[in-house]
C-alpha cells in the first residue's frame, strides 16, 4: 500500500448464501488520502455491503481490502476496535445515544479510546463548536432537529481525529438547507486533510458538489470519474 | 486497562440502571419474587428437617442388666457402647435415681412413703440416644449380645416412622429446592436477556465506534450483577425480618405448639440461604448479561 492511498479495493466480491447473485461482484478502486469521494447507487447497488466491508462488519468472498495498512481479510478479531477508530462512521440514521446529552455522545468516542480526562473536556467543546453546537451540549439527542443530530454524529465521529469519515446517507433524513449545511460541513473537513467518502443517491449534492463520483450497479462499479456526475439508472 | 476506564465502566453499569428504569425494575421485581420463593421454602424445609431431627434425638435405646452384675461390668458396658459410631449419647441412671424420677412422676410424696426399700434398687441402666435412628437394628442386636445385659428396650416404631419422614422431607427438599432454582434460573436469565436486547443497537454503537468487547460488555456485565445483588437482598430482607415475626406469632399465639416444636433461629437460616441468594443473585445477573452481550458483539 503507497504512502497516499487510504483505501484499496482489490477485485472484491461478496455473495450472502441463500442469495441468487453476488452483492458485489469483482470491484476494483483506489481512495488516496485527502479525497472527497461519492460513492452512489440505487437501492440493491451493493452500497450497503461495501460500507459494511469497510467497517469489516463483513469480510469479501473474494479480493482484498485494505484500509490505512490493515489488511481487512486477515485482521484479527481483537485487532477490529482499533481499526475502527481510524474511521469516523456517521448513518443516515444518525445512532446517538439516546439516552445521553450531546456532550456524552462525542465524549464517548474519546473514552473508547482511553484520553484522558482532561483533554476530553478540551475536545469535545471544540468539536461542537466546529460543528456549530457548542451551546447546546447538555441537549439529549431527542431534543435536536434531525440536522442538529447529524452535526452530533459528526461531532462523534471527528472527535477522535480519524483519516476517513465514512457518511452512509447523510443526509437521507434531512431537509434541502440542512442537507446543504452537513454537505458544506463534510468538504471543510476534507479540506482539512481527512478523506471523506460519502454514500448517497442524493443526484443534486452530487452534481453540485462535482466530486470523484463512483456509481455501483447491482453489484458492479460501472463508472468511477473525477468531476463526476450521478448517473440515472435509465 | 487504565484505572479511569475501569471506574468509567462501572460508573456507565450502575448509571445504566437508572437509565433503563423500566427494566431495571422489572428484572429486579423478578428476581426478587424467584429468590423470595425459594427463600421461605428453604426456611419451611429447614425448619421441618430440625424439627424431626430434633424428634431423632429424643428416641433413646435403654439397657437393664442382670442382677448379679458388678459396678465394674456395667462401667465396662458403658464403655462399649459410648465407642459405637450409632451412639449420640449415654446416660447412666442408678437405682437410686430412677427411684426419685418415678416417685416424682407416677407416685408422690405421700405414697412413696409405703416403701421401706428402693423397689428399683436393682434398676440401673443406660439410655442411648442415637446418632441415626435408622441405625437402631445394629445397635440393638449388638447390646442384647453382651454378657450381663438382661434386657433391651426400643421404640422401633417411632424409629422407623422418624427415618421415613425424615428421608421423605429429604427427597421433597431436593425436588422443590431443585425445581425453584431452575425456575428462578429461566426467569431471570430470560428478563436479563429482555433488557439487553432491547438496547442491542446500543451495542451496535458503541462497536461501529471502535469500542472493544471488553468495553462495551462492561457497563452491562456490572448492571446484570448489581440488580442481581439488589434483586437478592431485597427478598433476604424481607424473609429476615417476616420470619422473625412468624417465630414471635407462633410463640405469642400458640404456646403449646412453640414447646412442642423447636424452630431455627433466622441467624442460622441464614448462615445458608444469605450466601445462597446472594450468589444466584449476583451470578445469575453475571452470566446472564454475559453471555446477552455476546450475541450483540459479533458486529
Amino acid at each position: 500500500m503507497a504512502d497516499d492511498e487510504a483505501i484499496i479495493v482489490d477485485h472484491v466480491s461478496k455473495s450472502y448464501q441463500n442469495a441468487g447473485t453476488p452483492a458485489l461482484e469483482d470491484i476494483s478502486f483506489t481512495i488516496k488520502k485527502g479525497e472527497f469521494v461519492f460513492i452512489v447507487g440505487p437501492s440493491g447497488s451493493g452500497k450497503s455491503t461495501l460500507i459494511k466491508l469497510l467497517l469489516r462488519e463483513l469480510t469479501p468472498s473474494q479480493g482484498n481490502i485494505f484500509c490505512m495498512n490493515y489488511d481487512l481479510k486477515r485482521i484479527k478479531h481483537w485487532r477490529i476496535p482499533k481499526y475502527r477508530r481510524n474511521i469516523g462512521v456517521v448513518f443516515q440514521d444518525f445512532r446517538l445515544l439516546k439516552d445521553r446529552n450531546v456532550y456524552e455522545n462525542v465524549a464517548f468516542a474519546q473514552r473508547i479510546v482511553e484520553t484522558p480526562g482532561r483533554e476530553i473536556r478540551r475536545n469535545v467543546p471544540r468539536v461542537l463548536s466546529i460543528v456549530g453546537l457548542a451551546g447546546k451540549y447538555k441537549a439529549k439527542p431527542r431534543h435536536l432537529s434531525g440536522g442538529e443530530q447529524q452535526r452530533v454524529a459528526i461531532a462523534r465521529a471527528l472527535v477522535n481525529k480519524p483519516s476517513i469519515i465514512l457518511a452512509d446517507e447523510p443526509t437521507g433524513n434531512l431537509d434541502p438547507a440542512n442537507t446543504n449545511e452537513i454537505m458544506s460541513l463534510l468538504e471543510e473537513i476534507n479540506e482539512n486533510g481527512t478523506t471523506v467518502i460519502v454514500v448517497t443517491h442524493n443526484k443534486e449534492i452530487v452534481n453540485t458538489m462535482h466530486k470523484r463520483v463512483i456509481t455501483l450497479r447491482r453489484g458492479v462499479i460501472i463508472s468511477d470519474e473525477e468531476m463526476g456526475v450521478y448517473i440515472d439508472e435509465d | 486497562m487504565k484505572i479511569s476506564t475501569f471506574f468509567y465502566t462501572f460508573w456507565q453499569g450502575i448509571k445504566n440502571i437508572f437509565r433503563n428504569k423500566l427494566f431495571s425494575l422489572a428484572s429486579i421485581a423478578t428476581i426478587s419474587s424467584c429468590l423470595f420463593l425459594f427463600g421461605v421454602f428453604y426456611a419451611v424445609l429447614l425448619n421441618f428437617q430440625h424439627i424431626v431431627k430434633a424428634a431423632e434425638e429424643d428416641v433413646c435405646v435403654v439397657v437393664f442388666f442382670d442382677e448379679d452384675i458388678t459396678d465394674k461390668r456395667i462401667e465396662d458396658i458403658g464403655e462399649m457402647i459410648k465407642h459405637r459410631a450409632e451412639v449420640a449419647n449415654i446416660e447412666f441412671v442408678s437405682g437410686d435415681e430412677a427411684w426419685e424420677y418415678f416417685k416424682d412422676k407416677y407416685l408422690g410424696e405421700e405414697a412413696s412413703q409405703g416403701f421401706l426399700e428402693n423397689p428399683l434398687a436393682d434398676s440401673e441402666k443406660y439410655n442411648i440416644y442415637l446418632s441415626d435412628v435408622s441405625m437402631q437394628s445394629s445397635l440393638v442386636t449388638f447390646l442384647e449380645s453382651i454378657d450381663g445385659v438382661r434386657k433391651v428396650k426400643r421404640s422401633e416404631l417411632t424409629a422407623v416412622t422418624l427415618d421415613g419422614v425424615n428421608r421423605l422431607i429429604g427427597y421433597v427438599s431436593v425436588g422443590i429446592i431443585a425445581l425453584l432454582l431452575a425456575v428462578s434460573v429461566f426467569l431471570i436469565s430470560n428478563t436479563v436477556t429482555i433488557g439487553i436486547s432491547v438496547r442491542s443497537e446500543e451495542i451496535t454503537i458503541m462497536k461501529y465506534v471502535g469500542a472493544t468487547d471488553y468495553f462495551t460488555r462492561a457497563p452491562f456485565v456490572i448492571e446484570g450483577m448489581l440488580i442481581g445483588l439488589i434483586g437478592s437482598a431485597i427478598p433476604l430482607g424481607i424473609i429476615y425480618l417476616l420470619y422473625n415475626r412468624a417465630l414471635e406469632f407462633i410463640s405469642q399465639k400458640f404456646n403449646v405448639l412453640s414447646s412442642l416444636l423447636n424452630f431455627i433461629s433466622a441467624q442460622e437460616i441464614f448462615h445458608t440461604l444469605l450466601p445462597i441468594s446472594l450468589l444466584i443473585g449476583v451470578g445469575i445477573g453475571f452470566f446472564g448479561s454475559f453471555t446477552t452481550v455476546r450475541k450483540h458483539l459479533r458486529v
